[in-house]
């Protein structure tokens, strides 16, 4: 059974008289621990593709089964739990409450996930040690560098053992060495077994993902193995997936 | 995530929002502040002016009879208020045939009343009431001595030149001497103090800044009438209340000499009817005041949503923010809510800092004071108006689509 399973996926917008159709029937599937580029120009949907995956908005007609439950058709609060639960967002603007430090910033999704105070600090705790932040745990996003706080969004992106990180231009505004480190952060979690979708415009970001989704107005315009350097590609994701991220 | 936790996560939340915006929190708590102030001192001073009153009439007691031409009740139209005014009053010679002929009353006594000015050497009291009664009325007046002692029946009988003083009388003239056997001037004529009344405490102290003096006196040297104000009755028995008022009313009747197709051409009244018509007016002051104070505060609840619509403006995308990691709808809801209600709780909290001492203040003039009903109703009223205001802000937020709240830059 694939992680995610689109069938027949359309999404459409009415502006004024206009109907956008910003996807057309798009069948995808994704499978647990696959590392996953979705690019295309702007426009091109990859931006509507990515919220529905995310279960940030819902589609207009289709199916969209995430780790076998139906999605489609949930409402917003159903699928708040889902994002909860299931999605690790990590965006281009980093998106962290700026009046909350690192530690509160990772501990948010398992506030709403219900998780105990002292249960809660030592998870979030943990994913920030992951990301190598363990000494910045009290800062404030303002008081961080652009590649620190992109990794306290990662931290916080998985902090929930979800089954998708997804990312949004993730490098987007990063220099480019500080965009690289997170790229590497990126591999190494792919190679730990989970499953990464990261969206971007970029070559150089893409060919990082083992697979390269490229959309075109509203459509999959091809779907293909990215081509990587041999020691880019995870020697046994399952097992090693399974060791690193087991609780 | 249980409510618990979201409460507890509201106030951290609403806390830091708060803090973080602090001169638009105070501007904001302000309007609730100046709200909870007025509401607070009208309340306080309605409880208070109801308080008094009370205090006055419950001194007396309900087994007391109040024969006189006016009717407390009030007349309901001008017409009924002419025909009262025609009635005739009261006579000396119809209380002693009062007192002559009732078996069911145990003390019957007649009142008259005058104001004048009380001189002791230099020192004088102005606006006094005077009381010319009997020694009766110790029974059917709801006063009682503190010190001396107060007109005997043969002072009353004789017309001796005997007087009883209110406590504000008594510290106004003597303020460093005891005002037993010293001779006073009312009006024109020389009184002897025998004895001074137990302070009673209303809110304008009319009851305490009296003089009684014998009836019979204040007839011939101040009145030089027969006619008198009000006659006092009380009842021996109060369970058979009823019973002697109808005595009253047949001897009364007896007494005018009316005939069984005449109107009575006088009242029986009860302490009730006074309480029925107090409660009344209290209830329109109350009303009233509380209306236009609570004004104010509905204008500080119109600020709380001004400033909620402006807070979850800003905050679009945190709340994009917080919806994509798992927000639900109820949880963003709630979070604006308790920002809301905490702002107003804070306004609250303030505004009864303030109204304590103004409270203070005013119960040098009427028995006021911040009770916790009202402490516990102020912080109600500030907390709901919190709720009320934040809820259309707040829910505003909670129903936002997280893809645009999150683009909001």
């Amino acid at each position: 059974m694939p992680l995610i399973r689109f069938h027949k996926i359309s999404r459409r917008y009415q502006m004024g008289s206009e109907t956008i159709h910003a996807l057309r029937e798009v069948s995808l599937s994704i499978e647990t621990g696959e590392y996953v580029a979705i690019m295309g120009p702007s426009g091109s949907g990859k931006s509507t593709l990515m919220n529905l995956i995310g279960c940030l908005d819902t589609p207009t007609s289709g199916e969209y089964e995430l780790n076998g439950v139906q999605v489609s058709q949930m409402d917003d609060n159903q699928l708040a739990e889902v994002r909860n639960k299931e999605i690790g967002f990590i965006f281009q603007t980093f998106n962290l409450l700026p009046r909350s430090d690192a530690l509160r910033n990772v501990e948010l999704p398992l506030i709403y996930s219900g998780m105990p105070a002292e249960e809660r600090r030592q998870v979030a705790l943990e994913a920030l040690t992951k990301v190598g932040l363990a000494d910045r745990i009290h800062h404030r996003p303002n008081e961080l560098s652009g590649g620190q706080r992109q990794r306290v969004a990662v931290a916080r992106a998985l902090v929930n053992r979800p089954s998708i990180l997804l990312a949004d231009e993730p490098t987007g505004n990063l220099d480019t060495k500080t965009g690289a480190e997170i790229l590497a952060l990126f591999s190494e979690l792919s190679r730990q077994g989970n499953t990464l979708i990261v969206v971007t415009h970029e070559e150089d970001v893409a060919k990082h993902a083992h697979r390269i989704l490229r959309i075109r107005d509203g459509l999959i315009a091809s779907d293909e193995p990215a081509m990587q350097a041999p020691e880019l590609r995870p020697e046994q994701p399952a097992s090693a997936g399974a060791a690193a991220m087991a609780p | 995530m249980n409510v618990l936790t979201e409460l507890k996560e509201g106030l951290a939340i609403s806390w830091s929002a708060i803090r973080a915006n602090k001169l638009r929190s105070v501007l904001t708590t302000l309007g609730i502040v100046i709200g909870i102030v007025t509401v607070t001192l009208m309340g306080t001073a309605i409880a208070g002016l109801n308080a008094a009153f009370m205090k006055a009439i419950s001194t007396v007691g309900v087994d007391v009879l109040y024969v006189m031409r006016d009717d407390w009740s009030g007349p309901d139209t001008e017409a009924e208020w002419r025909r009262i005014q025609k009635r005739p009053r009261l006579t000396i010679e119809q209380a002693a045939a009062l007192e002559r002929d009732l078996t069911l009353a145990s003390d019957v006594t007649p009142l008259n009343f005058d104001q004048r000015t009380i001189k002791f050497g230099k020192r004088s009291a102005t606006g006094v009431q005077i009381v010319g009664s009997t020694d009766h009325l110790l029974q059917t007046g709801g006063i009682s001595i503190a010190d001396g002692r107060f007109l005997s029946a043969g002072d009353a009988e004789g017309g001796r030149p005997f007087c009883v003083i209110g406590s504000t009388v008594a510290t106004n003239l003597f303020p460093h001497q005891s005002p037993l056997g010293q001779r006073i001037v009312i009006g024109q004529q020389p009184f002897e103090i025998i004895g001074v009344l137990e302070k009673q405490g209303d809110i304008f102290g009319q009851f305490d800044n009296q003089a009684i003096i014998p009836l019979r006196q204040m007839m011939e040297d101040f009145q030089h009438t027969h006619e008198i104000e009000i006659v006092e009755i009380k009842v021996k028995d109060v369970n058979n209340l009823d019973r002697a008022i109808e005595e009253v009313h047949n001897v009364m009747r007896r007494i005018r000499r009316l005939s069984p197709a005449d109107p009575d051409d006088f009242s029986i009244n009860q302490q009730e009817e006074i309480l029925t018509k107090v409660h009344k007016i209290t209830a329109i002051i109350g009303g009233i005041g509380l209306f236009i104070t609570g004004l104010s505060l509905f204008v500080g609840g119109i600020g709380i949503m001004n400033i909620m619509f402006v807070s979850v403006t800003e905050r679009t995308r945190e709340i994009g923010i917080r919806k994509a990691i798992g927000a639900k709808q109820r949880t963003i809801l709630l979070q604006f809510l308790i920002e809301a209600a905490t702002i107003c709780l804070i306004g609250g909290a303030i505004g009864l800092g303030i109204a304590w001492p103004l409270t203070l203040l005013l119960s040098t003039y009427m028995p006021a004071s911040l009770s916790p009903v009202v402490v516990s109703l102020a912080l109600f009223v500030s907390l709901l108006t919190g709720v009320v205001s934040g809820f259309v802000p707040a829910w505003r937020a909670a129903r936002m689509n997280p893809v645009d709240a999150l683009r909001n830059e």
